[in-house]
């Protein structure tokens, strides 16, 4: 009598060509499809009670920016009713007369004031500031707090997302590295496997088309920038919560990259096409140079808006699907309304899927275009 | 508000015709010429996104 594990191992070993797919990874994919849609599952103790249609819009509004926004707390989920939350706080680093380090558990969601040292800290939204003891805020026209703020290096919730995809990659890299230990061209193993054709890709697709046979000084820069945000895009679809790329500080410093090896690997011809373009008009040239310094700054500008806003937009839209759990239920009943938020989130997911992909590619694609552009060789003309 | 809510539609009918436009040049340029798809798609690719990244761009400093 052959028991399940022997079944699932026949199954798996037949309906593929390669052997090497274990009944283990068929568990984990499908752990991994389970978590997927783990958010409508969480957040449904979250929002609710018998209010009216307003109030309620008013509180997934709020749920939706505040997962936009980075946080102090790790926090997987929200239990109004119990006031229970679900998750962990994270490590609070100020600079603000002297060093302080302290747990953001010690805040206790933004009820407590923290004393540190004479000094008196309050969380307000997502960001601390310096208050008295009393933890009294002052407030601009538009309910903005203009209390002093202190010099903020805290782990937050983006910091967590950024440090777990650098060690994925660590991992995934080092793995990969290894094998060619054994020659150029030996075959990888794991997860290197799907890393190779990546590295590939972005090698023959984009920084060789792009940048010509100087491509290799750029290509750590290339392959980091695509997989950090690859990685970064999929991690801010697993329920943990993270929005990385969806933060503009995040985009902003990527772009900035961008822009550093641009200008300071730019060649002469570069500068000379900018400023003293040739075979224009002398008039023209006085017209034209300021619009192509202009461009300077509009091309990693983009860069930061277009993946910023890209992974935003996804981000709230998942939040308004899953929404309908809520809005909807009078006119459709509870399971009604989960079947038809589940079954839009699902399809929404794999346009996300595509999105994450796409604006990697993408920015990975331009950034290379711009560098080629610096250090490509004119024909004299 | 409103008047935000209907310069986003416009926005949104602006890029619906750009990126329709490069798809629609994209698709007869690929049927033309099947053997250069794949640099086809990637200029595509490139042009939507900077039709996109305008309207993303019009559309975060609008709201």
């Amino acid at each position: 009598m052959p028991n399940k594990i022997v079944i699932l191992r026949k199954i798996c070993y037949n309906s593929t060509s390669v052997k090497m797919v274990s009944p283990r990874k068929v568990l984990l994919l499908l752990t991994f499809l389970m978590v997927l849609f783990a958010p409508a599952r969480l957040l449904a103790g979250e929002v609710g009670g018998e209010q009216g249609a307003d109030s309620q819009r008013k509180e997934i509004k709020e749920y939706t920016q505040h997962h936009l926004q980075d946080d102090h707390y790790f926090s997987l989920a929200l239990d109004k009713k119990a006031g229970k939350h679900y998750g962990f706080p994270l490590p609070v680093i100020l600079i603000d007369n002297g060093f302080h380090v302290f747990s953001s558990a010690e805040f206790q969601y933004g009820e407590a004031v923290v004393e540190k040292k004479g000094n008196y800290y309050k969380l307000y939204h997502g960001k601390i500031y310096k208050t008295d003891a009393a933890g009294t805020l002052t407030y601009d026209e538009e309910h903005h707090p203009t209390n002093a703020k202190p010099l903020d290096f805290s782990i937050t919730k983006n910091v967590v997302g950024l440090l777990l995809a650098t060690v994925l990659l660590f991992i995934g890299f080092i793995s990969l590295a290894k094998t060619y230990k054994n020659g150029a061209n030996a075959i990888p193993k794991g997860i290197g496997r799907f890393l190779e054709p990546l590295v590939l890709y972005v090698r023959d697709e984009m920084a060789v088309p792009n940048i010509g046979h100087r491509y290799k000084e750029f290509m750590p820069y290339l392959l980091s920038v695509f997989f950090l945000i690859f990685l970064l895009n999929l991690l801010g679809l697993t329920p943990l919560g993270f929005n990385v790329t969806g933060n503009i500080s995040v985009t902003l410093c990527l772009a900035v990259f961008t822009f550093l090896i641009t200008n300071f690997k730019a060649n002469k011809d570069y500068w000379k096409h900018v400023f003293w373009m040739p075979g224009v008009p002398v008039p023209f040239k006085f017209i034209l140079a300021p619009i192509e310094v202009l461009g300077l700054f509009t091309k990693p500008f983009s860069l930061m808006l277009r993946l910023f806003a890209n992974i935003t937009a996804g981000h709230s839209v998942v939040m308004g699907l899953i929404a309908i759990v809520y809005l909807f239920q009078n006119q459709l009943t509870v399971g009604g309304s989960i079947g038809v938020s589940m079954l839009l989130t699902l399809i929404l997911f794999f346009l996300e899927l595509l999105v994450a992909f796409l604006q990697a590619f993408i920015f990975t694609m331009l950034s290379s275009l711009f560098i080629g552009m610096a250090v490509e060789e004119h024909a004299h003309h | 508000m409103i008047p935000n809510l209907v310069g986003a539609g416009l926005i949104v009918i602006g890029a619906g015709i750009g990126l329709g436009k490069i798809g629609g040049s994209a698709m007869e340029a690929i049927a033309r010429q099947p053997e250069a798809a794949s640099k086809i798609q990637t200029a595509m690719i490139i042009i939507g996104a900077l039709v996109e990244g305008l309207a993303f761009g019009a559309l975060i400093l609008g709201a």
